[in-house]
C-alpha cells in the first residue's frame, strides 16, 4: 500500500500562495468573511506561516520566510488518539481522515495538534452569491460545530482509483495529486509514494536539504520540507 | 424524650417548616440570572460557538476553565465527608451532609460545562455510541459518571434516617418522604445495615474522587503540548480540587449558618478545624506550584519558556501574580493567625480567595499553553464573550438556587448524626481515648 507524501521546496517557494487559493477553491472551504478573520477563526487547509530567522539580536534584519503548512498526515498523529468517537483516524489510504457526520465539536484534536493545522467551523460556512453556485460536488460542505483540516485531497484518490481501475491498469506515479501540488508555479511541491523509491517524493525526501517540521515530537509527519542553510533552530 | 429532643434541634427543622420572604427574593434574582443564561446559551445553540471569544489557536476557553473549576469543587463533599468519617473525626457531624451536597450538585454543572464546550451538543450520545477509550476525555466521562453515581449514593445513605424522622412530623410532604424513607424504623438491625452501608461507600468514594481529577489532568497532560504535558499534573490537580472544594464548604457553612442561625451547630471550632486543613493544602498548593514551575524554568526549554514568561511576566502575569496572591498569600496569612482562623469571617475571606484563586489557576493552566502554540502563527488574544460570562453567571446562580432548594426539602444539617453523637458518641469517644492509653482497665464487652 502506498504512504502518501508530500515534499515542498521552500528554496523553490515563491510565497505566491496559489496553493492556498486552490485549495480553498477545490475544498469548498469558506472565506468566512472579514469579520472572522479578524477575530483569528479564517479556516485555512493550507497556509503560509511566517517563520522569522534572525534579527533577534539588536541591529540584525529579521529574515521572514513563509512555510506553507497543511496537514502534516502523522504517522504516529497526536490527534486521532484524543479523539473522544473516532472522528478522527488513519483510514486505509494511511491519511488521517475526518469524519465530519460524527465530530462532535469538543476541539480536543485541535487543542492537541502540534502543528495547529486543525480547523473548527464557529459558525454555518457561507459563500458570496456567484461562489455558493461554483462549489464541488466532490467534496461535502461542513456544517456548524465540527472540526475539518487538509485532507491530501483525498476525493482526487478516490477519483485516480476509480480511472485506474476503469482503465484496468495500476496507479501510476501523478495519478493522485493533491490541488495545491498541481497549482504550484514555482514546482516547489512533489506529492507521491514515499514507499516507492523511484517516486519523485521518496528520492528528493533523500536530499541533505530534508527536514521535517518538529520532528523531535515523534509525530512522524509525512510533510517533508527542502531547504539550504540552519533550519530548525528557529522553529 | 422524643418530644424534647425535637425541641432540642428545633432549629434544624425551621428552614423546611417555615420559608421567609428573602428566601423568595434571592430565589427570583437567582432564577432571573438563570434565565439570562438560557438566553446566552441559545444565542449560541442559533449561531454556533462564533458567540464566543474563542480562535485559532485558543480553541478552549471559558467553559473548560469553568470544568475543571467545577469538577474541582466537587471535590469538596464527598472525599472531605468520606476521611472525617473514617477518620472518625466527630466534629464532622454537622459538616458532612452540606458538603455533599455540594459535590452532587456540582458535577453537574461541570459535565454541563463540556456540553456548552461541544460544537455539536445534539451529537453528545457519540461519545456512548463510538466511544474511543485512547481518548483522555473518555476516561473522564467514565470516572466522572461513577463519581456522581457513588456520591450521589453517599449523599441519600446518611439521608434516609432524616427522611423517616421528617415523614413522621410532616404529613403534608408524606409523599415526597415515604418513599424516600425506604420504610426506615429506626430499629438496631436497620441502624446496623446503614452504618455498614455508609462506612463501605466511604471507603469506596475516595479513590474514585481521586480518579476523577486526575483524569481531568490528564486531558492536558497526555498531549504534547508545552507547559501541559507534565507529569504532576495529576496529583497537581487533585489537591487543587481538595483545596477548593474545602474553601466551597467553608463558604456553604457560613452562608448556611448565618441564614438559618444555626450557629449553635456551626461553632468557630467547625471552622477553625476546617480552617486548618484549608491551611495545610494552601501549602500543598504552593508546593506543587513552585516545583512546576521550578521545573520547568530550570529546564528552560524555548517552547515551554515562551509560556512560562507569558504567565510570570508577559500578558497573563496579572493573572498570574493575583493567583500566587489569593491562593497562597492571603490564605497563608488569615489561616496562620489563630484569632482570623477561629473566626467565621476569617475563614470566609481566606475561602472566598481561595476559589478566585482557584479559578484562576485553571484559566492559566487552560489559555496561555493555547495561546503560545509552537508554530509561529499570528493571533489575536482571548477574551471571553458576553455568552461565556453569562452561562458561568448563570450556572454559579442555578447550583445557589438548587442548594437552596435542597435545604428546604431536606435538613442540610444532619440530625439523626447530631443526635447519635450527643447520645452515643461522647461515651464512645472515651472509650476509645482510654484504650489507647496504659493504665486504664480495659472495659469489658459483653
Amino acid at each position: 500500500m502506498a504512504r502518501w507524501g508530500m515534499l515542498i521546496d521552500l528554496d523553490r517557494c515563491t510565497a505566491c500562495q496559489a496553493c492556498v487559493v486552490a485549495c480553498q477553491v477545490e475544498n469548498n472551504v469558506s472565506p468566512g468573511g472579514a469579520d472572522q478573520a479578524e477575530l483569528g477563526r479564517a479556516i485555512s487547509w493550507m497556509r503560509l506561516v511566517p517563520f522569522q530567522e534572525g534579527g533577534h539580536e539588536h541591529g540584525t534584519r529579521p529574515d521572514l520566510r513563509l512555510v506553507p503548512l497543511p496537514c502534516m498526515h502523522c504517522e504516529k498523529p497526536p490527534c486521532t488518539k484524543v479523539c473522544p468517537v473516532k472522528a478522527t483516524q488513519i483510514d486505509h489510504d494511511g491519511l488521517v481522515a475526518q469524519v465530519y457526520p460524527r465530530c462532535i465539536g469538543c476541539r480536543y484534536c485541535t487543542t492537541a495538534c502540534p502543528y495547529t493545522v486543525r480547523h473548527f467551523n464557529w459558525k454555518r460556512p457561507e459563500w458570496p452569491q456567484p461562489m455558493e453556485q461554483g462549489l464541488s460536488p466532490d467534496v461535502s460542505v461542513r456544517p456548524k460545530g465540527v472540526v475539518e483540516k487538509c485532507s491530501f485531497c483525498h476525493h482526487r484518490l478516490q477519483q485516480a482509483k476509480d480511472k485506474a481501475r476503469a482503465e484496468n491498469r495500476p496507479l501510476r506515479e501523478g495519478d493522485y495529486q493533491p490541488a495545491c501540488v498541481e497549482t504550484c508555479p514555482a514546482e516547489a511541491m512533489v506529492f507521491g509514494d514515499l514507499d516507492d523509491p523511484r517516486s519523485g517524493v521518496s528520492r528528493l525526501s533523500e536530499s541533505p536539504r530534508a527536514f521535517r517540521l518538529l520532528e523531535e515530537l515523534g509525530t512522524k509527519p509525512k510533510v517533508i520540507y527542502l531547504s539550504k542553510g540552519a533550519w530548525g533552530g528557529e522553529v | 424524650m422524643e418530644k424534647s429532643d425535637t425541641d432540642q434541634d428545633a432549629r434544624l427543622f425551621a428552614p423546611m417548616e417555615r420559608t421567609g420572604r428573602l428566601f423568595w427574593i434571592f430565589a427570583a434574582v437567582l432564577l432571573s440570572i438563570w434565565l439570562w443564561g438560557i438566553y446566552a446559551w441559545s444565542t449560541q445553540l442559533r449561531r454556533g460557538l462564533s458567540v464566543t471569544g474563542l480562535n485559532v489557536p485558543v480553541y478552549w476557553g471559558l467553559y473548560i476553565t469553568n470544568f475543571v473549576f467545577f469538577i474541582g469543587i466537587s471535590h469538596a463533599g464527598t472525599l472531605i465527608s468520606a476521611i472525617l468519617r473514617l477518620a472518625h473525626a466527630e466534629w464532622r457531624r454537622p459538616i458532612t451532609r452540606a458538603a455533599e451536597v455540594i459535590t452532587v450538585l456540582v458535577l453537574f454543572f461541570g459535565l454541563g460545562c463540556v456540553l456548552l464546550d461541544l460544537g455539536r451538543p445534539d451529537r453528545a450520545l457519540n461519545v456512548l455510541l463510538h466511544g474511543n477509550f485512547t481518548s483522555p476525555l473518555l476516561w473522564d466521562v467514565a470516572s466522572i459518571s461513577t463519581y456522581l453515581t457513588g456520591s450521589t449514593i453517599y449523599l441519600y445513605l446518611p439521608l434516609i434516617p432524616d427522611i423517616a424522622i421528617l415523614r413522621d412530623r410532616m404529613p403534608g410532604r408524606r409523599w415526597l418522604y415515604k418513599p424516600l424513607a425506604l420504610g426506615w424504623t429506626g430499629t438496631p438491625k436497620q441502624h446496623r445495615l446503614l452504618e455498614k452501608a455508609i462506612a463501605v461507600m466511604a471507603v469506596i468514594v475516595i479513590p474514585i474522587a481521586i480518579s476523577v481529577h486526575t483524569v481531568v489532568s490528564w486531558v492536558f497532560a497526555m498531549t504534547v503540548q508545552p507547559m501541559w504535558h507534565s507529569t504532576i499534573f495529576g496529583p497537581y490537580f487533585v489537591v487543587g480540587a481538595i483545596f477548593s472544594g474545602i474553601a466551597g464548604i467553608l463558604i456553604a457553612m457560613a452562608i448556611i449558618r448565618k441564614a438559618y442561625h444555626l450557629e449553635a451547630y456551626l461553632k468557630p471550632i467547625h471552622f477553625n478545624n476546617l480552617g486548618l486543613l484549608l491551611l495545610v493544602f494552601a501549602l500543598l498548593w504552593f508546593y506543587f506550584t513552585f516545583a512546576e514551575f521550578l521545573t520547568t524554568y530550570y529546564g528552560a526549554e524555548p517552547a515551554h519558556m515562551m509560556i512560562f514568561r507569558s504567565k510570570t511576566e508577559g500578558a497573563f502575569s496579572p493573572y498570574f501574580w493575583t493567583m500566587v496572591v489569593t491562593c497562597f498569600v492571603i490564605p497563608f496569612t488569615f489561616l496562620c493567625n489563630r484569632r482570623t482562623r477561629g473566626t467565621v469571617w476569617g475563614c470566609v475571606v481566606a475561602s472566598v480567595s481561595v476559589e478566585v484563586g482557584m479559578w484562576l489557576e485553571r484559566f492559566l493552566i487552560v489559555v496561555p499553553s493555547l495561546s503560545n502554540p509552537r508554530l509561529p502563527l499570528t493571533a489575536p488574544s482571548y477574551s471571553a464573550s458576553w455568552v461565556e460570562w453569562s452561562l458561568l453567571a448563570g450556572f454559579l446562580a442555578m447550583f445557589i438556587l438548587l442548594y437552596g432548594v435542597f435545604t428546604k426539602f431536606f435538613p442540610i444539617v444532619s440530625i439523626w448524626e447530631i443526635r447519635e453523637g450527643r447520645e452515643q458518641s461522647v461515651k464512645e469517644v472515651i472509650t476509645r481515648v482510654e484504650s489507647y492509653l496504659p493504665g486504664i482497665p480495659e472495659p469489658i464487652h459483653e
